[in-house]
């Protein structure tokens, strides 16, 4: 029992370090990892996600159901920084940096106006279970299952449906797909949407665990980063083992020597991954197979 | 970029000094106050009443005539949670504005960063904020409360309530090191035993692994030593695993409010000692409350530094006047030297210790119910910074302008 009791510990840490992963990283591994544009501004767009989900929640509705609400609001808020600002970048990656950031500030300052420095939180739901004398909370096994189930959407969604054809077809030759007849700023508009609501939809399920403030984005923007990096340009075969191996990384010093070492950690990894494979994980195993 | 920042800078000061120069003027020149606080950032919840509070102070004052006959003319600049911003706006307001005394900072890093500027213009400070202690300096007076006023006072009583088995986790920077070191010594001296310490970064927001840490240390009680929004998350985290422990806190609730911030029961069992929250029960404390809301309906939570705030803004009144109205820090200090410098205010009444010129404090065992109500189990009266005395400095002798610490004390003799 006690074996299996660290075991599952063990498991149960990597878990939650690899669900933060995945769902901090997956918007941005569209935005930055698919379409190229740094996007500094994603912590805002999780952001957005928590405090609308907030919002509705209090007024009566669901949990599950204002967590769509947030992903939702954030991925046409997504559309429409896309249309007014991102689209006239594309040819300039190194412009948006500045331009990402702007909005980044002005959406937190914007917030901590109209909205003041702190809001309430929901409560985290479900309570919590005791396994071999340690507990823990039933919420975290949803985050984990809602990242697998979100790279697994990801992968059928870019794979199966004619949109996310189109949508690979336009960020890998625009001129080709514009000349075939698909309408690419509709296209760059949804994608870069879609990686606004993924943002939105990850602020969603980590607002009833966190306090809710302006700056609430930020602490996802590391771990984001890094795991995008780590991972290259492709969504599935990079976010979901640059995902794992960081989470193993992360979990074990977490475990061994405390939070700083954790995310030394994280960090000599990203230094490591991009000496030895320049395109990340993703150009590595898409070169295997070519 | 850098360049249109400035000018926009420069034209905002333009601005405000046009709308300053058209406000009906008293018959004397203002004193000038500086007043550099976190508006925005990672540590605004706790810091945008402590301007208010400033701005309370003044109005009343100035209503009643000012200082010396002389009004209060605040010079405020929003920090941003950052220390170069502390750094950047310190000069401006010593060198550029002229100041007479500044009011500035939160966070021990932040104190740090300001502090030798504040040396080195030969300016005077106010440091309203509870902190890790240690601070001997004359430029410096410090009205929040220290380790030996909330340490030496809550560490012992949790360790009789509830065991002698302690874990701490603590933000990890000069603040959370310190305060962990003072909790590590006082745990040792009562016989106890810590099974456990972590330090966190600033920002970090999950802590399934930390949590776990813990429930394996298998400790009595946790003391939380977390600072900014992000860190508080621990809390919400914790409940959910069902931790359950008491927890002890200097710098939670008194500052950050976070039992109005999170769903009951999060925040349970928690004690924190601390020299004021408005829900303390006095006629002072409620008076106070009154004013402050009358002036700012919407504010969320009247916290611990926005009384010191206050306090501090009527005990330089104090000192000015007693001064004959000189601002000149050594004839302020001359003032504090004579001992008697105190304010009976929202928190009761309170007076400054000339060897270190940190302040005397009415202490408040504030416990969090399961409702997030609060209740106050015991109350320690008249507590003296007497820690830094003690050790050896005083400044009314000479001036070493240094942050000692329990491991790191004066040198004798």
């Amino acid at each position: 029992m006690e074996i299996l009791g660290a075991v599952f510990a063990a498991v149960y840490q990597f878990g939650d370090a690899f669900a933060f992963l995945v769902l901090s990283a997956c918007g941005l591994a569209v935005i930055f990892g698919m379409m190229g544009v740094i996007n500094l501004a994603h912590g805002e767009f999780i952001m957005c996600g928590a405090y609308v989900t907030v919002m509705t929640n209090r007024l009566g509705v669901p949990l599950p159901v204002a967590i769509l609400a947030g992903a939702l609001v954030a991925g046409a808020v997504g559309v429409l920084v896309e249309r007014l600002v991102i689209r006239h970048l594309y040819s300039r990656p190194l412009d948006t940096i500045v331009a990402t950031w702007g909005i980044s500030l002005i959406a937190t300052q914007g917030t901590l106006i109209v909205l003041g420095s702190t809001m309430p939180g929901v409560g985290t739901p479900f309570g919590s279970f005791e396994f071999a004398g340690l507990s823990y909370s039933y919420y975290r096994i949803v985050l984990m299952l809602s990242a697998v189930a979100v790279l697994a959407i990801l992968y059928l969604f870019f794979t199966r449906t004619r949109f996310g054809v189109l949508a690979r077809a336009t960020i890998q030759v625009p001129s080709m797909a514009e000349a075939l007849g698909v309408d690419t700023r509709f296209i760059y508009a949804m994608t870069f949407g879609l990686g606004a609501a993924l943002a939105g939809l990850t602020g969603g399920l980590y607002a009833p665990t966190m306090t809710m403030v302006p700056t609430m984005g930020t602490t996802f923007i590391m771990e984001a980063f890094v795991t995008v990096v780590v991972g290259g340009a492709d969504v599935f075969l990079g976010t979901a083992p640059a995902a794992a191996v960081l989470a193993v990384v992360k979990a074990t010093l977490t475990s061994w020597y405390g939070q700083l070492f954790g995310q030394i950690g994280l960090l000599i990894a990203v230094i490591i991954v991009i000496r030895v494979l320049p395109r990340g994980i993703s150009g590595f195993i898409l070169r295997e197979r070519a | 970029m850098n360049v249109r920042y400035r000018m926009g800078l420069t034209a905002a000061g333009l601005v405000s000094g046009l709308l300053l120069a058209a406000a009906p003027t008293l018959a004397a020149d203002p004193i000038k106050i500086g007043v550099l606080e976190d508006q925005s950032g990672d540590f605004a919840a706790a810091t945008i009443g402590k301007v208010h509070a400033i701005e309370l102070a003044v109005d009343e004052i100035n209503k009643a005539g000012g200082i010396a006959g002389r009004p209060i003319e605040l010079v405020i600049y929003d920090t941003q949670s950052d220390n170069t911003r502390y750094q950047e706006f310190m000069r401006r307001v010593l060198q550029r504005d002229k100041v007479d005394v500044v009011f500035a900072g939160f966070s021990s890093a932040s104190r740090e960063a300001y502090r030798p500027i504040v040396n080195q213009f030969d300016g005077f400070a106010f440091y309203n904020n509870q902190y890790e202690g240690g601070v001997c300096d004359a430029n410096m007076v410090v009205t929040g409360a220290v380790p030996e006023q909330q340490f030496s006072t809550l560490i012992p009583w949790m360790m009789e309530t509830y065991g002698k088995k302690v874990y701490t986790i603590a933000a990890d920077y000069n603040f959370g090191q310190i305060s962990a070191e003072w909790v590590r010594n006082i745990v040792k001296e009562n016989g106890g035993e810590m099974v456990g310490e972590e330090f966190i970064p600033l920002g970090v927001s999950q802590f399934s692994q930390t949590i776990q840490n813990i429930q394996n240390a298998k400790p009595d009680f946790v003391v939380t030593l977390l600072v900014g929004t992000a860190q508080a998350s621990y809390y919400e985290q914790a409940a959910a695993a069902a931790v359950g422990l008491p927890m002890a806190s200097s710098v939670n609730v008194g500052q950050g409010y976070e039992h109005k911030r999170f769903t009951p029961p999060s925040l349970a069992n928690m004690y924190v000692t601390t020299n004021y929250i408005e829900e303390v029960d006095t006629p002072a404390s409620k008076e106070f409350l009154a004013k402050f809301k009358a002036m700012f309906p919407d504010e969320p939570y009247v916290n611990q530094e926005a009384a010191n705030s206050y306090i501090a803004m009527n005990l330089y009144k104090q000192m000015v006047e007693r001064a004959n109205g000189s601002t000149d820090r050594e004839d302020l200090r001359k003032i504090i030297a004579e001992g008697d410098v105190c304010f009976d205010g929202p928190s009761g009444k309170v007076c400054l210790d000339p060897k270190s010129q940190h302040m005397s404090h009415t202490i408040f065992l504030a416990k969090v119910n399961d409702d997030h109500s609060i209740s106050f189990p015991k109350v320690w009266e008249d507590i003296k910074p007497y820690w830094l005395g003690d050790a050896g400095c005083d400044l009314t002798v000479s001036d070493p302008s240094e942050q000692y610490t329990p491991s790191n004390p004066p040198k004798k003799g």
